[in-house]
């Protein structure tokens, strides 16, 4: 694998440039001695044409969604409509400058207010923010939002956040980071809440519950009015992890649910591309009682015209320096006000059908813990295929059928997990064909297992060796080293 | 049917047969009936392609502060972005991928994230990078998170000197984590005037530029700091030319990378970068990218030192972050590769010669002065008597700064900001005096 470095020659440029009224020489002597730079700088130096080919060459060595089918459960990987970058990219959104006064940004602020609105009805909360620019951004505001709703009441005593053990690893670290200390809660034989464990943990110690609804084995809560009630009788709050809203979009609200917090993933539900990793964005929504605690500033209509408020003497503060990931504002409100009602419905519709189809496929080959209606994802275990084989192995054997894999090795409570979610995006025959590359890779793993040890076999490298690069670490180009 | 959903009537009915589901309604029977009992639409009808579209560009237009002429900064920039980086980036492979959980399909991402990390490490003069934070403010923040870690201590030394929106996320964090913030003020001259080290103090925060754009020394702040984190919140096109807080000590470099390649984007997506020292590596929130070999002894990269990182150590992890900035570090990566040494310093020096050229001659005009004397990159502060008059003027001309308010916080409330990029021409500069002139 070359890098970028391993191209061009000492004074190639890809740009070409205005040139300077003084000499470089002259201008880099007017800045002071002490504070001018003495150390190296070492960039590559290459040629337009020789950046474009080394990028490309990159690119090829890539897999998104455009490429093909990337079931990555509670990633949410559908496909990312192209008339949304076209419009994310208008020089009246990306050329704006966010500190300019709020006459000057009427049409930006619209589509952040509307998109608010929208959200607020999708989830039936009367309160959001769209500071946050991811889910576990997301996270994180609720818990701040907790923590200052605490403090309001006096109750600062309340430390503990409940966990359902089948949680996703976001949630204790977010809460961990506002110093709230996790109560792991056990999952019954359904893969459910335990509605006695969850009693037995409530206690004028406890600050709330985080959920992630459906559930991270795709199981919906079936006693979700039960658990809300729950704790709001013990005097805590609901935070719901808004990853798998796609189960249920356009049909079900968590506000009807009792949740207080709610975190969207705008680059999971609403169709955002998830961009080798982000940029994502996580707005908020809040139910009545969180209200006066949001982030500024807020983004109100006055008549015709919008504008920022900052009147919230309760706030929790900004978490973002600006209005969050704006851009990704954008195409989430072309997705919504493509579908309308109707195709909101539709998209949570196609979601469940296919995971429910999907796991109708291979459960007869994959074992199934948690033999239950599902959402828009399920979770198999790969144990038990074959003498030594493993769902790492599983997994990449996969690439070589053309797929990506599903997650793996999560959630933790299913061992050797392969946690797939189709999303809606699918075809039938798609489905069809992964599901056959499953049941081929598990006639493998019996007859011929050093395929899937061996694995994967044709992509761009061979099996990378994880613990090296920890044994050796080597995270940057170290230039003394080069011949 | 929506152009997305590719199931027709006949696999709907072939999906639900094999499932055993008598219809897609019967799928959703889980959720309590209760709860579906009150769900209300938004009474939002669908839309064509066609109508949206025309939606959202009327939107676009509708705010007017895109066709000013942007003398804009407070942190953000407006530079040249090469044509090339847009091309780069609207490579579906890129952008329709999701973070390199699976390394084997993924080396695309991870090779230029190990490029990126190269580079970041280049321009601030550290060790080790991370793959990118959402923006230079909860960069920063969890850069004070970290230290507070490290050091076990619990004062944030932070200067009036920071972008307000910066100081404010901070603050935010901080409150949160049960850190406290200790103001350090700044001198006559606009620069950091730091006091006493008190006990108890984590890190000094210090802006390279700071928010009136003025160069802070850093030689000497880490020798009075001892244990303390020295975090430096620095521009890195700045840092082209003005010696990097590496090489002066810091234990922390992060900042505001929407200037490497990214649009201003009303604020958002931008990018965090961060970057320290190896030792503390292991402390480091954020994904890294790491070299190793195939099983063919071949190079490739892969996610790596996963253990700080909450889907494994969870309550205990370095930070939360998951979801980060990718695709604005790939802009980064491709833009600092387009411009090399030579380019990046020429993009610096350029607004360096075009905000002092601009500089003197506001200065000239009766009334007017520089807020204060400390050297400046390009970006300044001009003192007037009426700066809201001074700004009507020159919005009236065509000009946008920032609002004078974005300096209260900071004890300045006779003063506006100017900052000025490559993008800036001779007849911009023209235009900009003569409206403060008033001919």
């Amino acid at each position: 694998m070359s890098t970028i470095y391993d191209r061009g020659a000492p004074g190639r440029k890809a740009v070409a440039l205005p040139s300077l009224s003084t000499s470089e020489e002259e201008l880099l002597s007017r800045i002071p001695a002490p504070l001018r730079r003495r150390a190296p700088l070492r960039l590559p130096e290459v040629s337009q044409p020789e950046l474009v080919r080394h990028y490309t060459e990159l690119s090829r060595m890539n897999y998104g969604v455009d490429t093909g089918f990337y079931p990555l459960g509670s990633c949410t990987m559908k496909y990312n409509p192209k008339l949304h970058e076209d419009l994310a990219r208008l020089p009246g959104f990306t050329g704006l400058h966010p500190l300019l006064p709020p006459e000057e940004c009427q049409g930006a602020l619209a589509v952040l207010w509307e998109l608010g609105e929208l959200l607020k009805g999708i989830t039936g909360m009367p309160g959001v923010t769209l500071q946050p620019a991811a889910g576990a951004h997301g996270e994180l505001t609720g818990m701040l939002l907790l923590k200052r709703w605490l403090e309001d009441r006096g109750e600062a005593g309340r430390t503990k956040i409940l966990l359902p053990d089948s949680a996703h690893g976001t949630n204790p670290a977010s809460a961990a980071m506002v110093g709230f200390s996790v109560v792991s809660l056990p999952s019954d034989r359904r893969g459910m809440v335990d509605l006695g464990a969850l009693k037995r943990a409530l206690g004028p110690d406890v600050a709330g519950i985080m959920l992630t609804v459906p559930n991270t084995l795709g199981i919906f809560e079936e006693d979700i009015l039960e658990i809300t009630d729950l704790v709001h009788g013990a005097g805590g709050l609901c935070y719901f992890d808004g990853a798998n809203l796609n189960a249920y979009l356009g049909r079900a609200r968590p506000g009807d649910m009792g949740a207080d917090i709610f975190h969207i993933n705008l680059h999971k539900t609403f169709s955002t591309p998830h961009g080798g990793g982000g940029p994502g964005a996580g707005p908020v929504t809040v139910s009545e009682t969180l209200l006066p605690y949001l982030p500024v500033p807020g983004i109100v209509r006055r008549g015709d015209r919008f504008d920022l408020d900052w009147d919230r003497p309760k706030t929790i503060g900004r978490v973002h320096p600006y209005h969050g990931n704006f851009l990704v504002s954008v195409r989430a409100l072309a997705y919504i006000l493509l579908l309308g009602d109707e195709g909101m419905r539709a998209v949570s519709a196609g979601a469940v059908l296919a995971a429910n189809y999907l796991k109708a496929l291979l459960q007869d080959v994959y074992r199934l813990p948690y033999d239950r209606l599902v959402k828009h994802e399920f979770v198999l275990t790969g144990a038990g295929l074959g003498e030594g084989i493993r769902t790492f192995d599983i997994a990449k054997r996969l690439m070589d059928y053309g797929f990506h894999p599903p997650t793996i090795y999560f959630p933790l409570i299913v061992p050797e997990a392969l946690m797939i979610e189709p999303t809606e995006t699918e075809p039938k025959e798609v489905l069809d064909a992964f599901a056959e590359a499953l049941r081929a890779i598990a006639r493998e793993a019996r007859e011929n297992p050093g395929l899937l040890k061996e694995a994967p076999h044709g992509t761009p490298v061979r099996r990378l060796d994880e613990a090296r690069a920890v044994r050796e670490p080597k995270l940057r180009i170290r230039f003394e080293e080069k011949p | 049917m929506n152009p997305y959903l590719p199931h027709t009537p006949d696999d709907v009915r072939a999906m639900l047969a094999k499932i055993g589901a008598s219809s897609v309604e019967d799928l959703f029977s889980d959720i309590p009936p209760a709860v579906r009992a009150r769900h209300r639409p938004l009474g939002l009808p669908a839309r064509d392609e066609l109508a949206v579209g025309r939606y959202l560009a009327d939107l676009a237009r509708r705010s007017t502060g895109q066709e000013l002429i942007p003398f804009l900064g407070g942190g953000l920039y407006d530079h040249y972005i090469p044509p090339v980086v847009g091309h780069i980036l609207s490579r579906s492979e890129f952008f329709t991928a999701y973070t390199p959980y699976q390394a084997e399909l993924s080396q695309g991402t991870l090779t230029w994230m190990f490029e990126y990390q190269t580079m970041i490490c280049e321009l601030t003069g550290m060790e080790v990078a991370n793959a990118s934070m959402y923006d230079g403010a909860t960069a920063l923040a969890e850069a004070v998170l970290m230290a507070a870690r490290a050091t076990g201590e619990k004062i944030v030394l932070v200067p009036r000197s920071l972008p307000p929106p910066v100081r404010e996320v901070l603050a935010t964090y901080a409150w949160g984590a049960g850190l406290a913030l200790h103001e350090v003020p700044y001198g006559p001259d606009g620069r950091l005037s730091l006091g006493t080290i008190p006990e108890g103090a984590c890190a000094l925060v210090v802006p390279q530029p700071n928010a009136f754009g003025i160069l802070e020394d850093l030689s000497g702040l880490k020798e009075r700091l001892g244990k303390a984190f020295l975090v430096a919140y620095a521009n890195p096109i700045v840092l082209a030319v003005v010696e990097p807080p590496g090489a002066l000590g810091a234990d922390v470099v992060v900042g505001e990378g929407q200037v490497l390649g990214n649009p201003l984007s009303f604020g958002g997506p931008l990018l965090g970068f961060f970057a320290t020292r190896t030792e503390h590596l292991r402390r480091m929130p954020g994904r890294v990218s790491g070299e190793t070999r195939d099983a063919e002894g071949k190079v490739g990269y892969v996610m790596t030192f996963q253990t700080r990182e909450q889907h494994i150590r969870r309550e205990a992890a370095t930070s939360n972050i998951c979801t980060n900035s990718a695709l604005c570090a790939l802009a980064a990566t491709v833009y600092l590769a387009a411009l090399g040494p030579g380019g990046l310093r020429r993009v610096a020096l350029l607004a360096y010669e075009r905000a002092h050229a601009l500089a003197e001659r506001i200065a000239r005009i009766p009334g007017y002065a520089l807020a204060f004397p400390g050297p400046f990159f390009h970006e300044f502060a001009v003192r007037c008597p009426d700066p809201a008059g001074a700004v009507a003027r020159l919005r009236r001309a065509g000009i946008a700064v920032l609002p004078p308010e974005f300096l209260h916080p900071l004890g300045v409330r006779d003063a506006f900001l100017v900052a000025v990029t490559e993008k800036r021409t001779e007849e911009e500069l023209d235009r900009f005096v003569s409206a403060l002139e008033g001919r």
